[in-house]
């Protein structure tokens, strides 16, 4: 899922300062699972900021509300709130949210109440990890299901460098080092002569080297323009 | 036989135990201080010197800049050149303008983090890492790039230039296996010969050379010269796949203030003379101490 973390609560108030009518907006999907952009902490955000704007006389009117998603167009016609017939709109949702809800609306102003971090995975209570980059070229098959991709902080494709240090980055000993990792699963599985083979330079063009990335399924284009 | 490139290549292949320093090159113009030093200590006792490519990811002048001064000296460089600030377009063209300059040894490096540096709010590159630097390198030996024209053949360079090409293990390792697993890769991919992180520990060198017995390239073992025991304890903390052995680290710490140098030299010319017989050489690393160097070959019983 993606994972992403509330902006500081300063930054937030600095952003909605021009506005008078904000409603905070929660999205249903990753961001409800990793506890950062559900209906709760949409609540919860709006009574932080009516009590802010009640004690630093901001004039701030805060609703709050949220829908299954805001990257998908048919859960829009969910919302209870208008989002024009508020100054602002502070969403908490990803990234992408704010900037789908954005395009649908483009007479209000849709902020980002969140920092979208990384596609990652709760690894333990209160912990969410990083795993993908989302680099466009899957390599797990090569890396025994562990992305030194997104894991190894070089992104290095043909083992460890020197930096390895006791199963741990050299970036911070609460790291761990992929390609330990890699190894310790090749070599239990039998399936080590896989990291002796060099593998050659990426093409970053899959992961943002080309710009901008779509995709598209051409059966259901066609399928779209026959009806 | 190939015709060798360089004084290293040439010195490898007349049997000799070759010996390399090392320079850092100054954060700023003021270059002359480390080139006299270079001149004064290396140029007679050694065979070529590394110039560091912003060792620990510190912005410094950079490293071809001072290697063709060194050349202007008459002192042979090796070119270090990390992955870590450059693409594959920049450090092509790097290797070019190197080889155009007249410098020929190049050591291929992942390089540091920028997390460990000055700059920690940098973009790290990593577009390519030291096994496909070798490669990148050997494709401009042959006279292409790593690019594609538009019928998707290889680009043909004008002029092609010759290196001689090295890479670097952690013979120390915490954990030896991935190490030479990625050595093999290197050497496979071009590495001719192989300058190692600092190494306190002679039997676990032993034992690291016989595992790589198979590798046909020279080894040289790296020596760090130790200037306090501060400095000891600093690498055992925070060094990765270094250790200083408690022994050496209590003979510098009861070395007197004025003795302290004598003694690093001392701990240098044994490990050096302990490790002679399994290695092809002994690569320097000074940290500023290059008036030791002289001292240190005389110490490892060299000369």
């Amino acid at each position: 899922m993606i994972v992403a973390e509330r902006k500081p609560f300063d930054e937030i108030l600095e952003m909605l300062k021009p506005f008078k009518r904000v409603l905070v907006l929660g999205c249903g999907g990753c961001v409800t699972v990793c506890l950062t952009g559900g209906e709760k902490q949409a609540e919860e955000l709006a009574s932080q900021l009516r009590l802010a704007s009640r004690r630093s006389n901001l004039g701030l009117e805060v609703d709050y509300e949220s829908i299954s998603r805001q990257c998908d167009e048919e859960f829009i016609e969910n919302l209870q709130h208008d989002p024009n017939k508020y100054d602002a709109v502070l969403s908490i949702a990803c990234g992408v949210g704010v900037q789908f809800m954005g395009e649908r609306f483009p007479e209000v102003e849709f902020l980002p109440g969140l920092n979208t971090t990384f596609y990652g995975a709760n690894t333990a209570p209160g912990l969410w990890e990083e795993y993908c980059h989302g680099c466009g070229d899957c390599v797990l098959a090569l890396t025994g299901g562990i992305c030194p991709i997104a894991r190894c902080s070089k992104n290095l494709m043909n083992g460890p460098c020197g930096g390895t240090n006791n199963g741990k980055c050299e970036v911070s000993p609460d790291m761990d080092c992929s390609w330990h990792l890699i190894y310790e699963r090749l070599k239990q599985t039998g399936k080590l002569n896989q990291m002796r083979k060099i593998q050659p330079p990426r093409d970053w063009r899959k992961d943002r080297g080309a710009g901008v990335r779509r995709m598209s399924i051409e059966q259901m284009i066609e399928q779209e323009s026959e009806v | 036989m190939s015709q060798s490139v360089s004084k290293l290549q040439q010195a490898f292949e007349s049997g000799n135990f070759v010996v390399t320093g090392e320079i850092g090159p100054p954060k700023g113009i003021n270059v002359e201080p480390c080139l006299r030093g270079a001149e004064k200590y290396l140029k007679d006792t050694v065979t070529a010197v590394n110039v560091t490519d912003g060792q620990t990811a510190v912005m410094r002048i950079g490293s071809m800049a001072v290697s063709k001064m060194l050349l202007d000296r008459g002192v042979e460089p090796i070119f270090q050149m990390t992955c870590r600030d450059r693409n594959r377009i920049a450090l092509e063209m790097d290797l070019l303008s190197a080889a155009s300059l007249g410098i020929r040894n190049v050591l291929a490096l992942t390089g540091d983090h920028v997390a460990m540096g000055d700059h920690p709010e940098a973009k790290p590159v990593f577009d390519l890492d030291s096994v496909t630097l070798l490669q990148a390198m050997v494709l401009l030996e042959a006279g292409t790039d790593m690019g594609r024209d538009i019928k998707g053949n290889a680009n043909k360079l004008d002029g092609a230039p010759k290196f001689f090409k090295g890479c670097c293990v952690t013979p120390c390792a915490d954990e030896l296996e991935p190490q030479i697993i990625k050595l093999e890769k290197k050497v496979d991919a071009g590495a001719q010969f192989v300058q190692t992180q600092a190494v306190y520990d002679p039997a676990a060198f032993e034992q690291f050379m016989k595992r790589i017995e198979h590798l046909k390239v020279p080894v040289m073992v790296g020596i760090v010269v130790l200037k306090s025991a501060g400095m000891a304890n600093y690498m055992n903390r925070s060094v990765p796949g270094v250790s200083v052995p408690d022994n050496i680290v209590k003979r510098i710490s009861e070395a007197s203030k004025e003795d302290r140098q004598k003694v690093s030299v001392e701990i240098c010319g044994e490990l050096i003379r302990k490790m002679k017989d399994f290695c092809r050489g002994a690569h320097l690393m000074t940290l500023g101490w290059d008036h030791c160097v002289p001292d240190i070959i005389q110490a490892a019983e060299l000369t």
